[in-house]
């Protein structure tokens, strides 16, 4: 029997081996996205939800302004092309692969290449993103400069932070998304947490109407929620919200956007810690049951 | 059928130079002697593996029941197996369905936790995953496939250079060599759906082999596949045991597989190991009569026959015996001396006959099994 060869430690050779993989992981995964451009165009067609509520609101808010902020029709239009862009580009639907991974043993052929299937997820979720930033940048940028151009904070420091919220929010999306996905290990089957999940993102991220527009006490529930900073929090920072008294108070904004910012990565941290603890466990169950 | 067809003059000389029985006149497969190193690749001690799995009966009813109270049974999938294998042998693993042949290799493999027993393979302890054992090992599901569905081939086989990290020209020279054995150059840049079941696994088997495993697990390789190309398949494992050194542990529902494979079989029923020995001992073994068939150019009389062995069939220019190997040698010359013999082969009983026979038989008592975690 040969011996086992020595080398370096099993977590630092699977990082350096991911990493050194990970330029072809992405390349193969927009090589995936191009050939389902198709279903990429449809599934992006299904999330013009933010086009819908902003023509609503922006309707209601005609001729009046909206809550405290005092939000008009322009500060609307502006709010939900925005959320848009972000949906299209942080969005994650990896809970399906995970879970059809899980059910159909296919897991099985990922476990078996020396690199995290955790790792392949989060390329082949990256891969297909300037695919779809060809697709919607156009649309998005062009109906931005048009509609809404002069509701855009030109001030340096929230412009860097939006920046900085969009890893963030990505990661969010798909850490959540991994960790239902991730219920396949011990449940049939993680649809009906996805709904339960889409349920409360739909209302905690802004993804309806803005955050603003809530009642107090249900901004200080969302501001406890990871929901919030997948979608509205960054928004704002682009927007340069608050609005105190009609006019932006930028010094409150950096002040929100920095708390935004602290709260957005704890939760990434958590969540990575959750799905590294989770996957672990998960996967002794799925080697003692049935891989 | 299990042996290669010989003519008369071919029988006589392999029966005089053959061994006493089992050898007999013919031989049992044609599965070469492999060469191996002596060192062991895989070694497996009292394995053992068991489910608890979720039992309802249909209806309604247990469907409602089942939300409050959810039975369970413990099914015992592997029960206490042990075997070596050496680097670079071919061996088969033979079973029925469900005996416990897929659960046993993927153990080996690492994708299942043994409940007790030990495992080791090429010096690694499968469970732990670890990149070194990983890069020396490969599993090979005929029904299931790791090639990207809607991407050409090509770029599963960049995938699994980039994961497995092989060198540049190791992969030029792997892929180059797997492409030119299997006669891929023409499909390489078709998308994997368009391919056909042989193309797909072929393709399989090259993403399998690109960075040069030395222990392949293949469960049902060929499965779907038609006789043609199920022969390429067993050529091409032949080549790669023989140009690699590599260790082949090969399941397979088709006994041509393993006779053309695998000089050694292990065959596991109900979860315990029911065999492990050379196929051609088995089968004498189990069945210790070869099949003679004689083609004749007048008529014997049936009494004649008898004398010699059990007449399985008889018709006007054709016969055919059953005889102990014992008294094969002496039947052949009388035959052939006798008698208005125009041709003659000598054949073991079919391989699927010899199975059926083994798995008819009552296996021994389980072994006593660790609890299950």
């Amino acid at each position: 029997m040969s011996a086992p060869r020595p080398g370096a430690p099993r977590p630092l050779e699977k990082l350096a081996l991911s990493l050194k993989a990970y330029p072809t992981l992405l390349r193969i995964g927009l090589a995936e996205a191009v050939a389902y451009r198709t279903e990429m165009l449809v599934w992006m067609l299904t999330l013009t939800m933010p086009l819908v509520s902003m023509v609503l609101w922006s309707s209601a808010a005609q001729g009046t302004r909206l809550g405290p902020e005092r939000l008009g029709s322009a500060e609307l239009t502006a709010y939900f092309l925005i959320t848009l862009l972000l949906r299209l580009l942080t969005g994650s639907w990896v809970l399906w692969q995970v879970s059809e991974d899980i059910r159909s043993g296919t897991l099985g052929q990922r476990l078996l290449r020396p690199v995290s299937p955790l790792v392949v997820y989060t390329a082949e979720q990256l891969a297909p993103l300037p695919l779809r930033a060809a697709l919607v940048l156009p649309l998005a940028l062009g109906l931005l400069a048009t509609q809404a151009r002069s509701q855009l904070t030109s001030d340096p420091w929230l412009i860097t932070a939006f920046v900085l919220a969009l890893p963030g929010a990505w990661a969010i999306n798909f850490l959540t998304m991994v960790l239902l996905g991730m219920m396949a290990f011990y449940i049939d089957s993680a649809a009906g947490l996805f709904y339960a999940w889409m349920g409360l993102y739909t209302l905690f991220s802004g993804y309806l109407m803005p955050l603003s527009l809530f009642p107090l006490w249900l901004q200080k529930v969302s501001d406890v929620l990871p929901f919030r900073y997948m979608l509205d929090s960054p928004v704002k920072m682009l927007l340069g919200w608050p609005i105190a008294g009609g006019a932006r108070d930028t010094a409150l904004g950096r002040g929100q956007a920095l708390t935004s910012l602290g709260i957005e990565y704890a939760y990434v941290a958590v969540l990575a810690l959750l799905v590294v603890l989770l996957w672990r466990r998960g996967l002794r169950r799925f080697a003692a049951f049935g891989a | 059928m299990v042996a290669a067809k010989h003519t008369a003059e071919e029988v006589l000389a392999s029966v005089s130079a053959a061994a006493p029985p089992p050898a007999g006149g013919a031989r049992s497969g044609d599965a070469a002697p492999v060469a191996t190193t002596g060192e062991t690749a895989i070694a497996v001690s009292e394995l053992h593996k068991h489910y608890r799995v979720y039992k309802r009966p249909p209806g309604l009813y247990a469907a409602m029941r089942s939300l409050f109270h959810r039975e369970y049974e413990d099914k015992q999938a592997v029960r206490g197996i042990s075997f070596r294998i050496a680097c670079g042998e071919r061996v088969g693993f033979l079973g029925p369905n469900g005996a416990g042949k897929t659960t046993t290799l993927k153990m080996l493999a690492g994708l299942l936790h043994p409940t007790g027993g030990r495992l080791e393979v090429v010096g690694h302890t499968p469970q732990r995953r670890e990149v070194a054992f990983l890069k020396q090992i490969t599993l090979v599901m005929g029904q299931k496939q790791q090639l990207l569905w809607d991407l050409p081939p090509a770029d599963t086989f960049e995938l699994n250079r980039a994961v497995y990290d092989i060198p540049t020209a190791q992969y030029r020279q792997m892929l180059g060599e797997l492409t030119e054995i299997l006669d891929l150059a023409q499909i390489m840049k078709t998308p994997t759906r368009q391919l056909s079941l042989g193309e797909r696994m072929k393709c399989e088997l090259v993403a399998a082999l690109l960075h040069r495993p030395r222990v392949l697990f293949l469960d049902e390789p060929t499965i779907g596949l038609d006789v043609s190309m199920q022969v390429v398949l067993r050529q091409f494992i032949r080549t790669y045991n023989e140009r690699h050194a590599a260790t082949v542990l090969l399941t397979s529902h088709y006994m041509e597989d393993v006779l053309a494979l695998c000089p050694r079989v292990l065959v596991i029923d109900q979860g315990q190991l029911r065999y492990d020995g050379e196929l051609k001992a088995l089968v004498h073994l189990l069945r210790p009569e070869k099949r003679v068939t004689v083609r004749l150019s007048g008529p014997v009389p049936d009494v004649e026959l008898a004398r010699l062995g059990t007449v399985v069939s008889s018709g006007p220019n054709q016969v055919v015996l059953q005889i102990a190997h014992s008294d094969l040698r002496a039947a052949v010359a009388h035959l052939l001396e006798r008698l208005p013999v125009t041709d003659l082969t000598v054949e073991d009983p079919p391989l699927q006959e010899v199975m059926r026979d083994l798995f008819a038989r009552p296996a021994a008592p389980p072994a006593p099994a660790p609890e299950a975690p």
